[in-house]
């Protein structure tokens, strides 16, 4: 598994751009399933058909991660950016940043604020060492996008790179796949794209693949740091079953198939109730006349930075549980 | 194209109620197309039957323009308003306005300055503290006019002046229902769908219902867009600069365009010597957001002709912008079969 996400974090792929990624997936998946297709938007669909007596059940995980678009290129070579999801100013002074080709960056500010709270995405750019426009326009051009630099580290059982979301998300289904031996279910594996966007990739997927249910799976936020935002969520303790987040109330039934799952197992779990943000499931439910849906989340600190920071037991634990949820028959 | 620009800037056509605009461009593109159908939503679907194969694309440009709807007549006969779409308040106070059908005229007025306090002079009115003066003595007289719930529009005419510039109102995206109509005039390999869509302004709602009962296999967005190429603010800023030709949006917050979609608008304008420049923002959005995310998804990419001022009674845009626009629309159009 560790192998796994650090190979998936490495890899380049802000939303909009999601292809290396694609590919990647699908090479690891390719000989575990049925088929393999990809969409019109750039959606990487594995189905792996059931005995014909189960339900369509739909798994997501989205293969975006958030990037700096570059909008314009200075006199001196400097690249002025925007955001494509949620990038910000803390988290982006002086990182490190890479393009698609591997050209490095540093993300630096205009140093003449009196305070910090003056910074803003405007007001910052990326060097990557040219000296002239001209210089910088042979490398980069107009609508390229950067991710944070990525790099990988182990650190006490915990996994910590950019890019955990969701390509934590996305290990988790890969692993799950490789797992199931037998499901009477036919399963739709969709590593989605633009979620970071505004759950793009999912809404158009779900809608195509008409499923009986929908499973997200993507990271969470924790309250488990000195002074944070209080959160019933800590790292370790068990993936995360979601109640709710922004953008959807967990289907009672696809909450009580996952919690009466894991208790069956002894799976150790916890319950998630997110302030903000949303993720794949938020699309999935709306589609159509309305899809059951829920999440399976991983609990990450720092999520949208270049250190996300996950457990690896819950990872092997969320493997576990949804494993055992798409080999059983369900009752919805 | 600078007289059809002319009589569709000036038509009447708030969000909701572009009943002006959709009679004239009905006039315009019947005797063009095969069929035209006006959807529930109101929106034109002009359809061309293709002479060679049946892949499905999508012009779409929106008829509806920012405005206000009159929400309450006062005792004294002045019109409170909310506006409709996304309006700069520093812009209002002193312009022109029509309200409702029979146009009745009005200006937007404010406190006079000698009766703001010093804290009002610092900041921006808001729209809300302002009203609409049609001239009548009493309520009485208002209500023989207007009612609540009339639309009013800004009362501007249209201007050719300067190094072939235009300043109107609604340039966005009248330059785009322009573009479409003169896209209707050639013929082509595939089917075609013209649509001019209402309430874009108002969250891009006309084109989610169009999209999703046409089906297009490929969607071209032609919009009017911003340009802030003016003293004052930083070139990184400027997003789109005039006179440099229709920009091409990578992206927006709405949608992501298609990349082969982008290559082809690209290949397209180098082939034809048009010039383009790419969009350097991503604010705003567009059509192409609801259009890309109909049922399975849709190929979508989007051309701007660069407006200043845009959203006011005088945006300004380049004659030579939107006739590079047109050409790389019909150039476009002619790429489209081989993809």
């Amino acid at each position: 598994m560790k192998d796994l996400v650090k190979k998936l974090t490495s890899i380049y792929g802000p939303a909009g751009n999601e292809e290396l990624v694609s590919q990647a997936i699908r090479e690891e998946i390719e000989p575990y399933v049925d088929e393999v297709k990809v969409d019109v938007m750039g959606n990487l669909i594995a189905i792996k058909k059931g005995n014909g007596n189960g339900k369509r059940i739909m798994l997501a995980a989205h293969m975006d991660q958030i990037g700096l678009m570059v909008t314009h290129i200075d006199d001196k070579g400097f690249i002025r950016f925007t955001n494509l999801g949620g990038i910000s100013v803390p988290n982006s002074i002086n990182r490190r940043v890479m393009f698609k080709d591997g050209l490095a960056g540093v993300i630096g500010y205009e140093t003449e604020v009196d305070s910090w709270k003056e910074i803003t995405l405007s007001k910052m750019y990326i060097d990557i060492g040219a000296s002239s426009k001209e210089e910088t326009e042979e490398l980069v051009k107009i609508g390229d996008v950067a991710i944070y630099h990525p790099h990988f580290s182990e650190s006490n059982g915990k996994y910590i790179s950019g890019a955990m979301d969701d390509r934590a998300g996305c290990a988790l289904l890969v692993q799950t796949i490789k797992n199931i031996s037998s499901t009477p279910n036919d399963l739709y594996f969709v590593f989605t794209v633009q979620e970071e966007l505004g759950l793009r990739g999912a809404r158009t997927s779900a809608y195509a693949l008409e499923p009986d249910l929908g499973i997200a799976v993507d990271v969470t936020a924790t309250g488990d740091t000195p002074k944070c935002r209080p959160m019933a969520v800590s790292l370790g303790k068990g993936p995360a079953i979601k109640i709710k987040d922004a953008s959807v109330l967990a289907h009672p039934l696809v909450k009580e198939l996952m919690i009466s799952t894991a208790q069956k197992h002894g799976i150790p779990y916890q319950l998630e109730i997110l302030e903000y943000g949303g993720t794949d499931s938020g699309a999935i439910h709306l589609s159509r006349g309305g899809v059951p849906s829920g999440v399976l989340s991983i609990p990450c600190r720092y999520v949208h930075s270049d250190s996300e920071t996950i457990d690896a037991s819950d990872m092997e634990n969320g493997v576990k549980l949804l494993t055992k949820i798409l080999e059983e028959n369900i009752n919805i | 194209m600078s007289d059809l620009l002319k009589r569709l800037t000036e038509a009447r056509g708030v969000s909701g109620n572009e009943d002006q605009v959709r009679q004239l461009i009905l006039e315009e593109v019947t005797p063009l197309v095969d069929e035209v159908r006006v959807d529930n939503m109101g929106s034109i679907i002009a359809f061309k039957k293709g002479v060679k194969s049946d892949k499905k694309v999508m012009l779409c440009a929106h008829m509806d323009e920012v405005g206000f709807i009159i929400t309450r007549i006062d005792d004294n006969g002045m019109l409170k308003f909310a506006p409709v779409g996304s309006i700069d308040p520093r812009i209002l106070p002193s312009k022109r306005v029509k309200i409702g059908d029979k146009a009745i005229p009005g200006v937007l007025g404010i406190k006079a300055i000698h009766l703001q306090e010093p804290s009002e002079r610092e900041t921006a009115a808001k729209a809300k503290q302002m009203y609409i003066d049609i001239g009548a003595k009493n309520r009485e007289e208002a209500e023989r006019l207007v009612k609540p719930g009339d639309y009013a529009v800004f009362d501007s005419e249209c201007v050719y002046f300067g190094d072939s510039k235009v300043k109107s109102k609604a340039l966005d995206d009248r330059v785009g229902c322009a573009v479409l109509i003169e896209s209707l005039k050639g013929s082509y390999p595939f089917d075609l769908y013209a649509c001019f869509t209402v309430q874009e302004e108002v969250g891009l709602r006309g084109a989610k219902v169009a999209a999703y009962s046409i089906q297009p296999d490929i969607a071209l967005v032609v919009e009017g867009t911003t340009c802030s190429d003016v003293p004052g603010v930083e070139p990184h800023r400027y997003s789109t600069r005039m006179g440099e030709g229709p920009a091409i949006s990578i992206a927006d917050l709405t949608s992501y365009s298609n990349k082969k979609l982008v290559s082809l608008l690209i290949e397209c304008a180098e082939k034809a010597d048009i010039p383009f420049q790419i969009k350097e923002s991503v604010s705003g959005g567009n059509d192409a957001g609801e259009i890309q995310r109909a049922r399975g998804g849709t190929m979508t990419a989007v051309v701007s002709v660069p407006c200043r001022y845009i959203h006011s009674p005088s945006s300004v845009a380049d004659l030579n912008d939107i006739n590079n626009t047109l050409r790389l629309v019909q150039e476009f159009l002619k790429g489209c079969e081989a993809l």
